[in-house]
């Protein structure tokens, strides 16, 4: 190294760059992949790309080492006869056997009943085709991971105003003036985020994070709120409390914009506390009517909304007719958060008063005197021409700090409220939704709705997943009891919109609501870090019935990696990794979109798969094909579709002019988008446009979508919804109404069982309000003081990265971290090996004291923690010996308890996991523990795997020094 | 005279490790490279990194702050590490102000490594030579890349733009620009190595508001209330006074 | 810092060496300077072989310290800046005087080569020199550690005058059981000078000792990190399974572990030598000044691995908390 030549003119080797799209995480950012010699020299962001504009994170960067990991599978492998599962005993078998192993099972349970077949995915972003497979099988034992991750936060705010953080819009930090940041560790967004918040911040943005911990984003917020957990309902409701009582809230938004002036009818009888109806005729669909009736000051009585000229009433409480007393939604909230005082909340939260007080100022205040308005003319749906579009610069963004809880539905649907009275709802400064949102409240998706929607060698007539709009959209049997596996769109939580699927396995074993047949498992690792109460799983796994056969007769696992999952597999498909295989960011699933308008991308292999690795999506489309469903087979029968890229390409969801899996590029010669005849050229064209497509709106409609009657006219042309129509936001929600009113018996609706209805009428309530988290509310708390939770590290993305050789050296094990305090009392020191115990077991770890968290608090980083011998990591690695899961002290379902024995931990709402609600104590571990508890047998390397390089590993691409 | 440096700007920098990745990845294949793992699926892992980046903890709850503080070679402008050097391994480039080492000549006695008060040079226990941050000088003068990535891994990885790159000289330069008006500044500064790396402290944002904000005219709960209608019935001072 | 093994010996070996000349060079001048006493030439010759020897060995010994020794002829190439290159320089000039000092009693206490007087002042000037590089020497090693200003226990005069006192001490303790052997009429000059140069080693190294628990420490987690708070901790390095910066710069051993060698290294090195030379000067007795040297020297290895373990290195401000 005399002399620094740079070394691309110096290299021999021949030097290749391919643009893909990275999945290190489901952020999704694009990369370009430099090749020397066929081997990755090199992984940097596409400065091209409209979502990470050239920026990586330390996954992304780190993908080298993904690829070339000894822990991948490379073979599909088969449970050796004889050995039990969880063994990890494989002998390996070719792509036939396996296939056929498949095709025989899947055949006869088609045949007879489908929902035995029952397919969990995980963090993957292929919901579109995995979803469309379930379909065309007739199981609707289907669902992603969104039921454990964060559907409270989808639910609470799609259901609130049809759009919603995470996946499907988020806060607009390029005009915002204040940011406010709830719960929030690293979120989907990553790269995005934070480029948005360092230059949010370099631009004088005030930035206040709400949070339990301080680490991450939190350490760069100008004010850090520490917070207990699963109390932030309490806080927003205050909140809500204060802006009210200041009258700090944006008047006209909430007139114009959401039901906050619509009439609630409060006779008895079983309209009460629904919107009071005019009779306009009424249109098939599944939006609101405009037949809602404001109190308008002017005349000083009941008028139809949006009537031109009116000016109605927020508060108030009026009669409509002599025994029909009435009030504005507005009022009924007003009421609601009466009670909800900020000295009330300091109690519940510890936050205190004059913080909350404060907060609430600094929000009302900012969003009335700092509108922005832009010099954008648009019209909105009520034929209003505006000449400019305004905002309020509040942002806000939450993730599972809120939705991880069992009251989350409700804390979001608060937050959701607060947002919309400060009138930020799809503005400049404040929340932006991302196309195909926002969605009508709610969407128009929907699921069966009873036993005889599953059929023999059938596809569902709907959805396996939806969103119910009013109970009769539940997918229960006559007496109210499940049809799915997971319960989910049953009374037991009838807006499980995303499933739940952290209960299939347990509901299995148990054979409640009915045993299946065959689980198959996609990139979830459901036998470790997706799974609660990890132990006892990994023995419903592994149980049998009287007779010797399992309990779950047949699991098949699709993983890139020996995850812990792997090992109870009965069959294991090697998938690829996300450099050797196609895939698409489909608008059908959760597109890449900006707040400017869609995008959609693509991943195009950049070196060959490893082994015998076959993408997923080749395997699916190789069963429909074999199984002969009917999408995937033409009329004759005959296999319709080569391979994943011409499926992608061809498929179409009706012949002509569909929209298909991607938007851009359509039309014989690419001249269409969004829907238009298949193009041969799509992927080549994606790929000369860094694998990405991008539609930016005309700015007039980029703003007020809900009401853009420009948009959504323009939404509607594209197929992006079905009715151009207002979505006024659900300040008040008539939908969870229905849903008490069903339960209190009150109307025609289907009744839930009797066991249910208390449950039901208590937390189906149309105004948010506070509770203690369900588990709380049955937990010592004398007993059990501290609030035990989880957070992710930036460097690792849930389970699968402790195989990486740079990543695990930043996360080799995991501390429980705590306020000295608890030291104090426990008498134990920093670093000391500790006992975490909660109601339902026990794990030793070490502790760390950090001053960075909520005194009641302890946290851990979320998935360090590895079993023996899995990921193809020695039996002395630090991620089983010194890592721990905090997992195995969370339980997958409530104590016994009136309202039933076996619920799920999760919010009764949406059946949403309640991850963070568990309460633990800490103490001092006996003298000589060395050790993490619980220890597991260690597992060895499969057949087909690489060995590990035991003593050092040098990379050096294309060639060895 | 042109001396080369990172600005890192702890303000903005929330400990992603994304510079500590992509610096790892870019040298372990480049000139700089190879950088070796040692027990890399095993027991404490280990390896050489040119790139770290450290978490502090300052104050006490709640009044506590969290520092991500990413830290590599701040090629000092007085560089203790080059003049005991006993090779000439260690050497500081006239013309950019980059402290390098050749491995050619580096005979790994870590010398230079004990003169150096940051812990930023690491010994690659394989290649057994001294390495530490080149200031990417592979990319930053490479002329087959396009100007706009002419500049070391971690900084176009960085997403949160915490990590400027520059000439320190020019005042000009974007990095002298945020040193003089950010407050930047150089870690242990009682040395006298005068590191050409800087870092820029937090700032904070706030907001006041003043009572009167709170009440307006145009509050608009003044809508909510009835405005008093026509005469009013009961006593009034004009039933119980004159004047 | 990590005590190496291979700087430990390198130091004390050479240093014995170094004091080993410095005591034979001495002797030789006190019989110059007293006639009546003998010259005793196999003396000279065999104690500057073993000087070599152990310069030699030294030498040896800081290959293993390199990653990269068959480099190490590089190392010379720094002298106008490097202590380190220049101590690689000095040192073989050291190792080829003595062998010349030892060559040319060699010489001088073969009767039939030159007339006795003029060989002998031959030793004398070779001598000089010699002790010009040994002292030069000295001065390097020692610069090698006190040149290094942020390493605050070893940035003082006070490192070199160790290195030379503890060095020389050793080699006069080993001059007198040399002495005992092949110039009887030596012994009691070394012993008594071994005892004080011993002394003299214990006064400097306390003075050491008190100096470096008074340290003011110039760097802080403060001006580390720049951050200006009362109370600043660590709650991650960065990186769990170590590094070399967590190898290189922390001792390894706990707290007992260092009050044990300091113990036994102020016990081994001074008070135990002084009363074996003291006993061995009585009883005249055969093995005592061996004895001492031994005890001596194994005091020194703790001695120097407590010298390096007990340098702080401010870059250990960045690596204290594993997270
Ligand atoms: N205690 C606690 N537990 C939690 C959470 C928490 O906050 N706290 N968070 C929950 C949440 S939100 C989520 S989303 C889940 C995530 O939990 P999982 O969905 O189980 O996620 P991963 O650990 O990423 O595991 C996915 C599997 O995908 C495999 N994989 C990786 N790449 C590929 C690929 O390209 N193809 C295939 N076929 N497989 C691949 C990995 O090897 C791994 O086995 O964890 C949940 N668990
Ligand atoms: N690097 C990386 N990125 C990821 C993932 C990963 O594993 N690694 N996982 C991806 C997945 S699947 C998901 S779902 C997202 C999740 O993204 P996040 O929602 O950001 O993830 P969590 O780690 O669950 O973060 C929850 C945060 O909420 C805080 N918190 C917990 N309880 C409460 C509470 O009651 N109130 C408040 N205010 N805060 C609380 C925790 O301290 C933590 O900071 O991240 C995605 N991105
Ligand atoms: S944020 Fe996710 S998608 Fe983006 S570079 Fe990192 S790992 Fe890849
Ligand atoms: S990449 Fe940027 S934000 Fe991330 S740790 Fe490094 S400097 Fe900080
Ligand atoms: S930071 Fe250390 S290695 Fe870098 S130039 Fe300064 S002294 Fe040398
Ligand atoms: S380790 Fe190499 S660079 Fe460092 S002082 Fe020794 S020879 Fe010079
Ligand atoms: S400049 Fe280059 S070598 Fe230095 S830390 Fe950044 S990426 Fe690493
Ligand atoms: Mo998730």
């Amino acid at each position: 190294m005399t002399a620094y030549i740079p070394e691309s003119q110096s290299e021999t080797g021949v030097t290749e760059v391919k643009n893909t799209t990275c999945y290190m995480c489901a952020c999704r950012c694009g990369i370009r992949v430099t090749l020397r010699d066929g081997e990755v020299r090199f992984i940097q962001g596409n400065p091209q790309h409209p979502l990470n504009k050239g920026v990586i994170c330390a996954k992304g960067a780190s993908g080298i080492m993904k690829q070339y990991s000894p822990a991948r599978l490379t073979r599909p492998l088969l449970r050796k006869p004889g050995s039990e599962r969880g063994d990890a005993e494989f002998e390996p078998i070719s792509w036939d056997q396996a296939f056929n192993i498949l095709e025989e099972r899947l055949y006869r349970i088609r045949d007879t009943d489908p929902k035995q077949f029952a397919l969990f995915t995980g963090r993957d972003q292929m919901q579109a085709l995995t979803g469309m497979f379930a379909k065309q099988f007739g199981t609707p034992n289907y669902a992603a991971h969104g039921g454990f991750c964060s559907v409270n936060m989808a639910a609470g705010m799609i259901y609130t105003f049809g759009g919603s953080f995470w996946e499907f819009g988020g806060p607009d930090l390029e005009r915002a003036r204040l940011f406010i940041m709830i719960g929030t560790a690293e979120d989907h967004h990553s790269n995005p985020l934070k480029i948005a918040i360092s230059q949010f911040k370099r631009d004088g943005g005030r930035f206040i994070s709400i949070n339990p911990v301080r680490t991450g984003y939190s350490a760069i917020a100008d004010e850090w709120v520490p917070i207990k957990p699963g109390t932030d309902g309490a806080l927003l409701l205050a909140l809500i409390n204060e802006l009210i009582k200041q009258g700090l809230y944006d008047r006209e938004f909430l007139i114009q914009y959401t039901n906050a002036a619509e009439l609630v009818n409060l006779r008895e009888g079983n309209e009460y506390g629904m919107f009071v109806r005019t009779e306009v005729p009424e249109e098939e669909g599944c939006f609101d009517p405009q037949n809602k009736l404001w109190w308008d000051r002017i005349t000083n009585r009941a008028v139809l909304t949006h009537n031109k000229g009116a000016d109605p009433r927020l508060m108030g409480e009026f009669e409509l007719d002599a025994d029909t007393p009435v009030k504005p939604a507005f009022q009924l909230l007003a009421e609601r958060v009466k009670d909800y005082t900020p000295e009330w909340a300091a109690h519940v939260t510890g936050v205190p008063t004059e913080t909350i007080r404060r907060i609430a100022h600094e929000m009302g205040v900012v969003a009335r005197d700092q509108k922005i308005e832009l010099p954008i003319p648009w019209t909105d749906v009520w034929d209003n021409e505006h000449e400019t579009i305004t905002g309020n610069p509040v942002a806000f963004h939450a993730m599972r700090g809120l939705a991880a809880h069992s009251n989350g539905f409700h804390s979001i649907r608060a937050l959701s409220l607060l947002m919309t009275l400060l009138g930020t709802i799809d503005r400049p400064g404040g929340f932006r939704h991302k196309a195909p949102f926002p969605r009508p409240i709610p969407p128009c998706a929907k699921t069966g709705t009873g036993p005889e929607s599953v059929r023999p060698n059938t596809p569902l007539g709907d959805l396996p997943l939806g969103w119910p709009a009013e109970p009769d959209d539940l997918f229960v049997d006559d007496d109210g009891e499940p049809v799915r596996i997971d319960k989910a769109f049953s009374w037991e939580y009838p807006l499980s919109v995303h499933g739940l699927m952290h209960n299939v396995i347990t509901n299995a074993w148990r054979g409640d609501p009915y045993r299946i047949d065959t689980l198959m498992i996609f990139m979830a690792n459901m036998a470790w870090n997706s799974t609660m109460n990890t132990e006892r799983v990994r023995e419903m796994l592994n149980d049998k019935n009287e007779d010797g056969e399992y309990k779950i007769p047949f699991i098949a696992v699709c993983d890139a990696f020996q995850s812990e999952m792997v090992a109870f597999a009965d069959l294991v498909l090697p998938d690829t990794t996300y450099l050797e295989r196609h895939d698409v960011m489909s608008m059908l699933d959760r597109p890449i979109s900006e707040y400017d308008g869609p995008v959609d991308s693509v991943r195009i292999p950049v070196v060959p798969p490893t082994g015998e690795c076959k993408p997923f999506q080749e395997v699916l489309i190789e069963l429909g094909s074999r199984l002969k469903l009917p999408a995937f087979v033409s009329k004759d029968g005959s296999r319709k579709y080569r391979d994943y890229p011409d499926f992608i390409v061809n498929y179409e969801t009706e012949p002509g002019s569909g929209i298909g899996f991607l938007a851009g590029w359509r039309g014989k010669g690419g001249e269409k988008f969004m829907r238009g005849e298949p193009n041969p050229n799509q992927w080549q064209m994606y790929e000369k446009n860094n694998c990405v497509y991008h539609y930016p709106l005309p700015k007039s409609y980029q703003y007020m979508r809900n009401w853009n009657k420009g948009y959504l006219e323009w939404a509607q042309r594209h197929r992006l919804i079905r009715f151009a129509e207002p979505i006024n936001v659900h300040l008040y929600s008539e939908v969870l109404q229905q849903f008490r009113l069903a339960a209190q018996g009150k109307t025609e609706y289907r009744q839930p069982p009797e066991r249910l209805r208390k449950r039901i009428a208590t937390y189906f309530d149309p105004l948010p309000f506070y509770f203690d988290p369900l588990e709380s509310q049955q937990t010592d708390k004398d007993k059990y003081p501290l609030k035990a939770i989880t957070q992710r590290p930036m460097a690792m993305y849930h389970s699968w990265d402790s195989q990486n050789a740079w990543l695990r050296q930043i996360h080799a094990h995991n501390y429980l971290y705590m306020s000295p305090e608890v030291g104090t009392k426990g008498g134990f020191d920093d670093g000391d090996w500790v006992w975490v115990e909660s109601m339902w077991g026990r794990v030793r770890c070490m502790c760390r004291f950090s001053e960075a968290v909520e005194p009641g608090t302890v946290w851990t980083w979320n998935a360090i923690g590895k079993a023996s011998g899995a990921w193809n990591l020695e039996a002395a690695a630090n991620e089983s010996c010194k890592g721990f899961l905090l997992n195995h002290l969370i339980s997958e379902e409530l104590p016994p308890g009136t309202d039933g024995d076996h619920l799920s931990n999760s919010d009764p709402v949406t059946g949403q996991a309640a991850w963070y609600d568990v309460h633990v104590r800490v103490y001092k571990a006996e003298a000589g523990a060395q050790k993490t508890h619980p220890q597991f047998k260690t597992v060895h390397p499969l057949p087909g795997m690489k060995a590990t390089p035991k003593s050092w590993l040098a990379f050096f691409a294309g060639r060895r020094r | 005279m042109t001396q080369l440096a990172l600005v890192i700007d702890l303000n903005v920098c929330v400990g992603c490790h994304a510079c500590v990745t992509s610096c790892k990845e870019w040298n372990t294949s480049g000139v700089a490279g190879y950088l070796s793992d040692d027990r890399p699926y095993g027991e404490d892992p280990t390896g050489t990194f040119f790139n770290r980046v450290q978490t502090f903890e300052v104050g006490e709850y709640p009044h506590c702050e969290t520092v991500h503080f990413p830290k590599s070679c701040l090629h000092c402008e007085d560089p203790p590490c080059v003049p005991v050097c006993p090779t000439g391994a260690s050497y500081k480039r006239p013309e950019d102000g980059i402290v390098l080492v050749d491995y050619d000549k580096c005979i790994g006695c870590k010398y230079c490594s004990w003169a150096c008060p940051y812990g930023v040079r690491e010994i690659d226990t394989h290649q057994k030579v001294m390495k530490k941050c080149t200031l990417c000088i592979d990319r930053i003068y490479d002329e087959a890349l396009p100007e706009s990535e002419r500049k070391p891994a971690c900084v176009l990885a960085c997403p949160t733009s915490a990590r400027l790159f520059g000439d320190i000289h020019d005042p000009d330069a974007d990095v002298s620009v945020a040193i003089r008006e950010e407050g930047g500044y150089a870690l242990m500064p009682e040395w006298g190595t005068k590191p050409a790396n800087h870092y820029l402290p937090r700032r904070k944002t706030r907001i006041r508001i003043h009572e009167d904000e709170l009440v307006r005219a145009d509050n608009p709960l003044k809508k909510e209330h009835e405005r008093p209608v026509g005469p009013v019935r009961e006593q009034t001072l004009d039933d119980v006074t004159s004047w | 810092m990590h005590p190496a093994f291979s700087v430990i010996f390198l130091t004390t070996l050479i240093g014995a060496g170094q004091g080993l000349f410095l005591a034979l060079y001495s002797g030789e001048w006190f019989v110059h300077s007293r006639s009546g006493l003998p010259y005793s030439g196999e003396f000279y010759v065999r104690g500057s072989a073993l000087s070599m020897g152990l310069l030699i060995a030294g030498l040896f010994a800081s290959f293993f310290h390199l990653g990269r020794p068959e480099r190490a002829w590089r190392s010379a190439a720094q002298w106008k800046t490097s202590w380190l290159s220049r101590e690689v320089i000095v040192l073989p000039i050291v190792i080829v005087l003595v062998a010349l000092y030892g060559t040319a009693h060699y010489f001088a206490s073969t009767p039939d080569i030159a007339p006795p007087h003029i060989r002998r002042e031959g030793t004398l000037w070779i001598g000089g020199a010699t002790t010009a590089a040994v002292l030069a020497l000295f001065l390097c090693t020692g610069m090698i550690y006190a040149c290094i200003r942020f390493l605050q226990e070893w940035a003082t005069p006070l490192t070199v005058f160790n290195y030379t006192l503890l060095g020389s001490a050793s080699g006069f303790t080993l001059a007198t059981a040399l002495a005992q052997q092949y110039a009887a009429e030596l012994t009691r000059y070394y012993g008594m000078w071994a005892v004080v140069v011993t002394l003299v080693a214990l006064a400097m190294r306390t003075a050491s000792l008190i100096r470096n628990t008074r340290i003011r420490r110039k760097s802080s987690l403060q001006t580390a990190t720049g951050v200006k708070h009362q109370r600043i901790t660590q709650r991650s390095q960065g990186l769990m399974g170590g590094s070399f910066n967590t190898r290189e710069f922390f001792p390894g051993a706990s707290p007992t572990r260092f009050q044990q060698l300091m113990w036994s290294f102020l016990v081994l090195v001074f008070p135990v030598p002084i009363l074996l030379i003291i006993a061995g000067l009585f009883t005249e007795m055969a093995g005592f000044f061996a004895a001492a040297f031994l005890a001596q020297y194994l005091g020194l290895l703790a001695e120097r691995w407590f010298f390096f373990a007990q340098a702080n290195h401010p870059q250990n401000l960045y690596y204290q908390t594993m997270g």
